[in-house]
Parts: C-alpha cells; sequence; structure tokens
C-alpha cells in the first residue's frame, strides 16, 4: 500500500547564505496491508520528516513516494488533496481547525467531506468521541480551549473517523492517560485488522511493541555530511 | 415678432434640437443628449419642455400649456404667455383643439389624436440614478439591457410599504427594450402612455432628449404577486362627478373639509358645460371663476 | 474532470511597470486556491484581470461555460462577461460597502442578483434572500434592514449572501477577512468553508494573511514583483516552502 523507494530531502535556506541542509538520502520502506510499520531513531534523525514526505506535506527531491497508485513525490496537488480525502488519514501531534467550529464537526468533516450525510456523519462523530471519553458537554465547543491530552483525542477521532486504507500516525499516545491509550491502542488493532497501513511514531515502547509488526530505523536514512 | 427668431430658439438650435428628436423616435425610450440651451426661466421650470416645443411649432399650430393638469398656474400660463410673445401662435386651453400640448406632470384625460404632440417637462431622465448613481454604469445597464436594479427599487417598495408605494414617475419599458421614466406624472396615467399622439420628453438641466413614438408598447414594470395598478383617490369629482379621472384633493377649510376635483381642468369645466354636476358643484357659468 | 477554469500567460503591464506577467494555472470545481503575497505584489491585479475587471495586456482566461463549454472571458463580449459575473461568478470585496447598496435593505441586495436574472416574483424573491440571511447566520427579523445598520461582519456576510445567491461556480475573493475582527473573521472563515463544501464552489481568494490561506485553501501561489515565484499545496507551501521569498514570508509570521 506504502511503498517508499530511494527517497530524499535536502532543505535550502535562502535567507541564511542559501545553506542547503541534505535530510535525508536513499530511504526505502514497504507497509503492505494491515501491516504497522514503526519509524524509530533519535531526535532530530528524521522521523516526523519521512512521514510528512509521505503526506505530502513536505517536497521530496527524488525518489518515489507510492500511496496506492500514486507518486505523492510527482503528484499535482488536486492528486495529494484526494488522496488525502479518500485513501490517507494523518493524525498529527497538533490540531490545526478553524477556531469556533465545535467539535462534533471537527471530527465529522473527514466523513462530510466524503460525501457521508450528514446525520450518519455526526453519529460516527459522537461514537468515537464518546469512546475517547470527550465528555459529552464539551462536543459542542471548539476544541481550540481543549488541554492538551484532549485536543490529541480529538485529533486521534477526526483521523480514525473515515476508513482510511493507509494511515500516518505521529505520536498517537503521547500525552494520553491508561484508559486513552488503551482505547487508542485497540483503534489501531481495529484498523489494522481491516487492512489499514500504519506508519507510525511512538515514542511509547509498550505500545510500539503492541501494535507495531516492524520497525525501521531511520538513522539509516540520515546523510552523514549532516551530522 | 421683429425681436425675436420664431419660437425664441435660433434656427441652428432648433435643428440640433429636432435631431435629437428624431433619433429619439427611432430609438423609443433612448436618451439622446443635446446641447441644452440656457432659457429664459430657471432650471426646473420647464426648461428642456420649452427647447422642445420650440423645435416643434410652427406658425400654424395651436398651443396647449397644462401643469399638474391645471392651464392657470403660473406656470402654465407664463410658459403659454412666452410662445404666444416668441411665437406668435394660437393658444387655448382646449385639449381637443391643440396641437402642441407642453405637459409638465400630467397627460390630459382626453385620449390625444395622431395629430397632436405632447411635449413633457422632465427634471430626472433617469430611471436608475437613484439606485445607481454613476452615469457610466447607468448607460452601461441601458445599453446591455440590464435592469434588475429597476426591480430592487420596487422590492424596496413593497418591503418597507406592503405594495410598491411609487405613485408618480413609475418606470416603463418601451417597446420591450428601453426602461423609461415618464416623467413625474401620476401613475394613474401610465396606461395613456400607449396613445395615438407623438410623445416627446425633454430635460433642460440634465440635457436629455427622449420619445414615445404613436402606438408604441409602453408597460409599466411590476411583480407577478403585486402587479401594477393605475389608482387614484377613491372618489368621484365633486365639481363635474367624473369617476374616471385623476383628482386633486383640497382642503378647504381648517375643520377637515375637503373636496376631490379632476386635475385636468379643462377635462372637468368640459363636463360640466355638458351639464354633469359633482357632489358639491354648481352649475356651469362661464367665468365664474 | 475538466477544469473549470485554465489561465494561461495573463501579463498586465501598467506603462513599464509589471502589474503580474505571466501566470498560468488550472482551478477545478471545488477547488479552494489562495493567492498571496505583499502590497504590491500583484495579487488583486491578477484577480482584477482573472474576474473581468482589468483587461489583461497577454493572456487568456477559460472558463468552462454551462451552455457552450470552454471560452476565453477576455474575449468574450462584455454582455456575455457581465452576464456571468452575476451568474456563474462572484466577487466579494474586502470592504463590504463596495460590493453591497448601502441604501438598498439587505433582502434587497440579495435579491438584486436574482431580480437581474429575471425574477420577478416579489414572494419568492423574498424567501430566498430570507433563506440565504440565515444561511449566512443573519436574523430572519433584519431583513428589512439596511446595511448601514450592520456591523462589519454582518455586512461581509451580507455581501456573501448577495453573491452566492444564484449558485455561482466560481467565486473571487479580496482580502475577505481584511479589516474584520480576529474573532469575526474566525467565523467568516467557518462559514466560507461550510458554504465551499456544500455548494462545491470553486475559489480564488486574494490574501496577505497566511493563517487564512492555511484554513481555507486547497492549494497556494506565492506572488511577487508581479511574478508568480512559487505554487503547490496550501500546507506544503507553508511548511516547506522553496523559494527564497515565501521562505521569509512565512518566517516573518508573528507567532501568537
Amino acid at each position: 500500500m506504502i511503498t517508499v523507494d530511494n527517497v530524499s530531502k535536502s532543505f535550502t535556506l535562502h535567507n541564511q547564505g542559501v545553506a542547503t541542509i541534505p535530510v535525508m538520502v536513499g530511504a526505502s520502506l514497504q507497509v503492505q496491508a494491515g501491516e504497522c510499520v514503526a519509524l524509530v531513531g533519535q531526535s532530530g534523525s528524521g522521523k516526523s520528516t519521512l512521514m510528512r514526505m509521505i503526506y505530502g506535506n513536505y517536497l521530496t527531491a527524488s525518489g518515489r513516494i507510492m500511496v496506492g497508485d500514486l507518486d505523492v513525490a510527482a503528484a499535482a496537488p488536486r492528486d495529494i488533496l484526494a488522496l488525502r480525502r479518500y485513501t490517507l488519514g494523518y493524525v498529527s501531534q497538533f490540531l490545526r481547525v478553524v477556531p469556533r467550529v465545535p467539535t462534533v464537526e471537527v471530527v465529522a468533516e473527514p466523513l462530510l467531506a466524503t460525501g457521508t450525510g450528514r446525520s450518519a456523519a455526526i453519529a460516527r462523530a459522537e461514537v468515537l468521541l464518546d469512546n475517547l471519553n470527550i465528555p459529552e458537554r464539551l462536543w459542542s465547543l471548539s476544541p481550540t480551549t481543549f488541554s492538551g491530552g484532549e485536543q490529541q483525542r480529538v485529533n486521534i477521532a477526526r483521523g480514525f473517523a473515515y476508513n482510511y486504507p493507509a494511515l500516518l500516525l505521529d505520536e498517537p499516545t503521547a500525552s494520553l492517560d491508561g484508559v486513552n491509550r488503551e482505547v487508542v491502542m485497540s483503534m489501531i488493532e481495529e484498523a489494522k485488522a481491516r487492512g489499514a497501513s500504519i506508519v507510525g511514531i511512538f515514542h511509547d515502547e509498550a505500545a510500539r511493541d503492541r501494535v507495531c509488526d516492524r520497525e525501521i530505523d531511520v538513522t539509516g536514512f540520515t546523510p552523514r555530511t549532516a551530522i | 415678432m421683429t425681436d425675436y427668431n420664431f419660437a425664441y430658439l435660433d434656427e441652428q438650435t432648433k435643428r440640433m434640437i429636432r435631431r435629437a428628436i428624431l433619433k429619439g423616435l427611432a430609438i423609443p425610450g433612448y436618451q439622446v443628449p443635446f446641447a441644452s440651451r440656457e432659457m429664459p426661466m430657471p432650471y426646473g421650470w420647464g426648461t428642456g419642455g420649452v427647447q422642445v416645443s420650440a423645435a416643434v411649432l410652427t406658425p400654424d399650430d395651436t398651443f396647449k400649456v397644462i401643469d399638474q393638469g391645471a392651464d392657470d398656474t403660473t406656470n402654465a400660463v407664463s410658459i403659454r404667455r412666452f410662445f404666444e410673445k416668441t411665437a406668435g401662435v394660437a393658444v387655448t386651453e382646449a385639449t381637443v383643439d391643440a396641437s402642441v400640448i407642453q405637459t409638465r406632470h400630467r397627460i390630459p384625460e382626453q385620449d390625444l389624436r395622431s395629430d397632436q404632440i405632447l411635449v413633457y417637462q422632465v427634471p430626472i431622465p433617469e430611471p436608475l440614478r437613484f439606485l445607481e448613481p454613476s452615469e457610466v454604469e447607468t448607460r452601461k445597464m441601458h445599453s446591455l439591457e440590464e435592469y434588475g436594479l429597476m426591480h430592487v427599487k420596487l422590492y424596496e417598495d413593497i418591503s418597507q410599504h406592503g405594495a410598491i408605494a411609487t405613485a408618480y414617475a413609475y418606470p416603463v419599458k418601451v417597446e420591450g427594450r428601453y426602461v423609461m421614466d415618464p416623467s413625474p406624472i401620476p401613475k394613474f396615467d401610465n396606461p395613456k402612455l400607449n396613445m395615438a399622439g407623438i410623445q416627446l420628453f425633454g430635460a433642460g438641466r440634465e440635457q436629455r432628449i427622449y420619445a414615445v413614438p404613436p402606438y408604441t408598447d409602453v408597460v409599466s414594470l411590476d411583480f407577478d404577486d403585486y402587479p401594477f395598478e393605475a389608482s387614484k383617490a377613491d372618489h368621484a369629482c365633486d365639481l363635474c362627478g367624473a369617476e374616471d379621472s385623476y383628482l386633486d384633493e383640497l382642503i378647504v377649510d381648517d375643520a377637515g373639509g375637503r373636496m376631490f376635483m379632476c386635475s385636468d381642468t379643462d377635462y372637468c369645466a368640459g363636463r360640466r358645460k355638458a351639464g354633469c354636476i359633482g357632489a358639491q358643484g354648481v352649475p356651469y357659468q362661464e367665468d365664474v371663476a | 474532470m475538466n477544469p473549470l477554469l485554465n489561465v494561461t500567460g495573463v501579463s498586465k503591464f501598467y506603462g513599464n511597470r509589471i502589474g503580474c506577467k505571466d501566470v498560468s494555472f488550472d482551478l477545478y470545481p471545488g477547488e479552494v486556491m489562495g493567492i498571496v503575497g505583499e502590497s504590491g505584489s500583484g495579487k488583486s491585479t491578477l484577480l482584477n484581470c482573472l474576474a473581468g475587471h482589468l483587461g489583461p495586456d497577454t493572456g487568456a482566461v477559460n472558463f468552462d461555460t454551462r451552455i457552450e463549454g470552454m471560452r476565453d472571458t477576455i474575449t468574450m463580449s462584455e454582455p456575455e462577461r457581465r452576464m456571468l459575473s452575476r451568474t456563474d461568478w462572484a466577487f466579494v470585496h474586502q470592504h463590504a460597502r463596495d460590493g453591497l447598496r448601502m441604501n438598498v435593505s439587505a433582502g434587497g441586495n440579495v435579491g438584486e442578483r436574482l431580480m437581474a436574472v429575471g425574477a420577478r416574483h416579489y414572494g419568492e424573491i423574498r424567501d430566498q434572500a430570507t433563506d440565504w440571511l440565515s444561511r449566512v447566520e443573519i436574523n430572519a427579523d433584519r431583513v428589512d434592514d439596511r446595511p448601514s445598520a450592520f456591523s462589519g461582519g454582518m455586512q461581509q456576510r451580507l455581501q456573501i449572501a448577495r453573491n452566492l445567491v444564484t449558485g455561482p461556480r466560481l467565486v473571487f475573493m479580496d482580502e475577505p477577512t481584511g479589516g474584520l475582527d480576529v474573532s469575526v473573521q474566525a467565523r467568516l472563515l467557518d462559514l466560507l468553508r461550510g458554504l465551499v463544501r456544500e455548494m462545491n464552489l470553486s475559489a480564488i481568494i486574494v490574501t496577505h494573511d497566511l493563517a487564512v490561506v492555511r484554513l481555507l485553501a486547497d492549494r497556494l501561489m506565492v506572488m511577487k514583483d508581479g511574478h508568480v515565484v512559487e505554487t503547490g499545496l496550501t500546507d506544503q507551501v507553508l511548511d516547506d516552502p522553496q523559494h527564497g521569498y515565501t521562505q521569509l514570508l512565512v518566517s516573518s509570521v508573528l507567532q501568537v
């Protein structure tokens, strides 16, 4: 489902003496349907960078990143938009939403965007929020005012609202208590069971050991010159 | 008659105005710009109408002037005298006898014939002006037939008053093309714009002439659910008893007493001469006023 | 799927000065494109060229018309272009008073486009106007009030209702949230997002506010001195800017 093939990336800082900083070379990995792969490596080794490249958030300098039939590294913006809408979900560490929009709408949006009827989409969002123990009185409020843990759970609910064939998870359990961590773990397991391909970053080793089938150490993709 | 050129204006000016009139007749409802002259009367007193009258009058014409339907107001009398003096034409108060009628704010009750010309005095010729202040834009709207704005004005009327409250200068569409301001005639007169006579409109200050040729289709704008109505006061004339004429309301004392009477003085006098008597009327006598 | 708008090689010069130079892009149905750049970068010139307010010196702006398919809106006759701009196109001005008739009631403002395309039933026009006021969160009992009695945010929402009532397919927006309080901006952004999705609108939004494009735009075009220096997915351009100017622009945003 996800194939990263000999990918490289560098940043060029035009306003700081046109410094070019290579951050990744020769990155390759494959994730099959129903498989969960963890990216590991020390902080700054490029885990998030690689994940953002797969999502199309960072440009890829060379190589191929196939998600389904689409080469993200070479795709037109509108193809990446369609990919994100129907194929590739992303749970980031940060919640970025329009202020004022109620939480339940934020969670339902991926469903509304893919054509689910309004009442069905809201119902599904409510189930997710309930499972993740977001108190019902908060559903009609904007998540921008929530605590870090609550925002993260809203992000997770949103990321799992639509059944994406491929998922990117960036520290999905980082700031969760035991109960909610367990909920998220089982959501990931359910996603795997229905055949989703998952790439994740987990600092929580126990979680990683439980849901991930393999680990890929991105340190191997770090250019020597950058160290 | 040696002191003035015939009908005051010089021949070149009259030719210029006649060209504008002919163009206006050729494009019914279209506002033709013309080089309006200074006239020996203030703007707002009918300088546009007077120039049009001057351009169409011939020595054989019989001239009539009405102001709000009346032949005897200051404005009507002074314009009539003006052409008596400068053109030496015959004048009349009888609609049927006149060949050229200059009017301010009314159409005579008597149907006009094809050998008669009605000249309107127009203060503001642009029907779109109150909603669109830009002349460039209104001209473009006319040329492209973009008249949605005209209905916005009627919409505003209904939303504020529950009915189309525009009672005079009610916009019309001429021969299915140009939207035209019929000058501040009461909307009661709008149906009469379909007539046998030639109608010429002159706006002196705004320097525009437009025209409606005989038997031209003139339709008052309206909504499907708020159709146009040619309304008048729900009364009969208290002098002549006419139920079909446009009425003026006159307060006669400080106790709220009032009477209604024909705004068209010639029409009213004609009926009374023929023996019709209204609720407060007396039998007709010559020079009783 | 065919693009709704196909722009090729559009340039506009003011004498020797460049307004915008050689701009090309496609816009697909349902897509929202942001154009960012500092004052004088040519983004408003470009928008006005695309919307038919300015005649570009070179290039073509092809629009997928309902009846005749792709037509170059620059070479089409003025009546056709004006017809487009009150049916399939909409233009939201930065200052609501530029896009509203301030001496006409809210209902009349919304109804104007309907009457312009031939609606002649007062009751239906009014019902549609009231419906649109509620869609932009203006109380139905304000339908007879003039925009001058409205707050800035309400005026802007009224302008949007007035523009969208005929169900356009392409909306041009010039700094739609400029000049509004931050809290009012958020409400407007939310509203616009909802309408874009519900009506499958395509939109071109000119702004200098990167937060606005991040939330509204799918794609971004960065302009400098009349030239397009970078294009791409909005989040990609903002998070991984390639051009020096974009990097400067992104790094210059004050964080809150």
